[in-house]
């Protein structure tokens, strides 16, 4: 009892669990934003009208190559600070930060949404596709009833792998002075002397999110993989 | 127009309905630039006077942009320099038959991959502080690299690992009946054909590398290609577009150089293995007769398959089915993107 509390001393008067639940809440809310917009990208990438695969294609070439970083730092600097973008009005400093950080992770994340969605579209059999034209069901309804119902189960593991990334991928939202872990983490650093404890509370932190994660997702992908 | 298996050939109503889609969807795109363009006019970022500095005189080159890609690359260079044998070290080591080298190796790989390179860099930065004496300037460059290295070689590890396990069990079975030691197998025969399958793994890898040094300069003030926006913004008269825009292009010709490279290597690796007169020793991950891709690993998840194991694996998979090139959309363009459908794996 006295060990620990001398032990784990330097916690006092920090917020841990509220910068966790700030990762949480970016992860959460940029994964689904993801989604969405990952499947519609996905969607235009093998549609019949050109422009729109380009499009697909060009998106998701453009983002991937530029780190993650750089943009989620032009949220900030650009978009916020030159152009007074605020998405959604009102909101002190750090609110729309938040909200902007969550944008360029949703932005970001969504091409690797997108290409997982693909590769996953790629192994249901031709003869499904062949099936649902034969049946007169158009591109939209062929995709949307019977291609990506199969594709989503068979990429759980991919977007399980996403997913993790993402949530390792919200501490750059440090870099705009959202107070999640990492931010306060070097906060801590700064101002306290157990740099190696802190970094193993943090560590641990990070391992009880990825973790879990992957172990339920890693269940649910078995679970539901199309048996072929 | 390619023909797909997910809708039919089209015919004229179809081709009409397509038209009408296209025009909806530029109106769309054009509402967007529009948007940008006039937001961006209206806070006088489309000035000529903000984008001049970097057509007409060196100067913002060699003062930040240069300096700051050099960085970069170093930081890059150096991380992966350490991270390449280190991460082989692991990999093979987790493949070992000795129980005391495995578990530690597994432990230490899946440690620091499950945790984020910031966190990794931070601390890094902050022990070298504590401990060392070195001048800032070297701490944040040791710092970057570290923390990149402790990163990334776990999931070097990962690509080596999944590259010797994706081998038919049949080549070390051979090489154990001529009577090689376990060393001699991996070194002559595991090695070699599986380095070939690793490649464009390794090259994404790179990708990955490059982009995170990024982290570096937005927390720790390391001085490199993304750390150059402020100064130089500042110094050019609040041109932060430009100087965004700037940066941006050249982190993606960096990193679409070496996706291109990623997916020469692996189309011609791909091309070589299905040509019939390929010697069958040296076909790695080519076409058919390949054994079925490694089980994921049962420690610690199924998402530890994740990056490197799908990078490496996406290469070395038969594709389950016929249709991915028939419904590969704009195959040839797709195709130099790499991955052939696959994701390329990011942090």
């Amino acid at each position: 009892m006295e060990a620990r509390e001398i032990v784990f001393d330097f916690l006092e008067g920090y917020d841990l669990l509220g910068a966790f639940w700030v990762t949480v809440k970016l992860t959460v809310y940029s994964a689904l934003g993801s989604l969405i917009w990952g499947t519609l990208l996905a969607g235009m990438r093998v549609g019949p009208v050109p422009l729109m695969r380009g499009f697909g294609t060009a998106y998701v070439n453009i983002i991937r190559n530029i780190p993650l970083t750089v943009i989620i730092v032009f949220a900030s600097l650009g978009l916020f600070q030159t152009l007074q973008v605020k998405l959604g009005g009102g909101g002190d400093f750090e609110v729309i930060n938040f909200r902007l950080a969550v944008l360029a992770l949703a932005l970001y994340t969504a091409a690797f949404v997108c290409e997982a969605l693909r590769s996953g579209i790629n192994t249901v059999p031709t003869g499904q596709a062949e099936a649902a034209r034969a049946l007169g069901l158009s591109f939209t309804q062929v995709l949307r009833l019977v291609i990506l119902p199969q594709a989503f189960r068979a990429v759980v593991n991919p977007l399980a792998n996403v997913l993790i990334a993402l949530t390792k991928n919200t501490t750059v939202a440090a870099a705009i002075g959202v107070v999640e872990a990492a931010y306060l983490m070097k906060d801590m650093i700064e101002a306290e002397a157990q740099l190696i404890l802190i970094s193993a509370v943090f560590a641990f932190g990070f391992i009880c999110l990825t973790l879990p994660t992957g172990l339920l997702l890693g269940w649910v992908s078995k679970k539901v993989a199309v048996k072929r | 127009m390619t023909t797909s298996v997910l809708f039919d050939a089209q015919g004229p109503r179809a081709k009409q309905r397509n038209v009408l889609y296209t025009v909806v969807f530029v109106a769309a795109l054009a509402a967007a630039a529009w948007w940008v363009f006039s937001s961006l006019a209206e806070k006088h970022q489309l000035d000529w006077v903000k984008w001049e500095p970097f057509f007409t005189s060196p100067q913002p080159w060699e003062t930040y942009i240069w300096p700051g890609l050099q960085n970069t690359l170093k930081a890059a260079f150096f991380a992966l320099l350490i991270a390449l044998p280190l991460g082989a070290l692991f990999g093979i080591g987790r493949l070992s038959d000795h129980r005391w080298m495995r578990m530690p190796s597994g432990v230490v790989v899946e440690f620091f991959r499950a945790i984020p390179v910031l966190i990794l860099m931070i601390t890094a930065n902050a022990a070298y502080a504590e401990f060392t004496t070195l001048a800032t300037e070297d701490r944040l460059l040791y710092a970057v690299v570290t923390g990149l290295v402790l990163y990334n070689a776990s999931v070097l590890a990962e690509i080596v690992r999944a590259g010797i396990l994706s081998l038919p069990r049949g080549q070390t079975d051979a090489a154990k009946a001529i009577g090689m030691r376990k060393g001699q197998t991996m070194r002559y025969v595991l090695l070699p054909q599986s380095v070939t399958a690793m490649l464009p793994a390794i090259v994404s890898q790179i990708v990955v590398i490059v982009k995170d040094t990024a982290l570096g300069g937005a927390v720790l003030t390391f001085p490199e290609l993304l750390a150059s926006v402020r100064p130089m913004s500042a110094n050019y008269g609040a041109n932060t577009i430009a100087c965004f825009t700037i940066i941006a292009l050249i982190y993606m010709a960096l990193n679409f150089a070496l996706t291109s490279f990623a997916s020469w290597l692996e189309g011609g690796r791909q091309a070589r293995g299905s040509t019939p007169t390929s010697d069958p020793l040296l076909r790695c991950g080519g076409g058919g007769g390949r054994a079925p891709p490694p089980p994921p690993p049962a420690t610690f998840a199924g998402h530890l398959t994740r990056a490197s194991t799908v990078g490496c694996i996406r290469s070395v998979i038969p594709p389950r089915t016929t249709h991915v090139a028939a419904l590969s959309p704009s195959s040839p363009s797709t195709s130099t993107t790499g991955a052939g459908g696959f994701p390329q794996w990011t942090r």
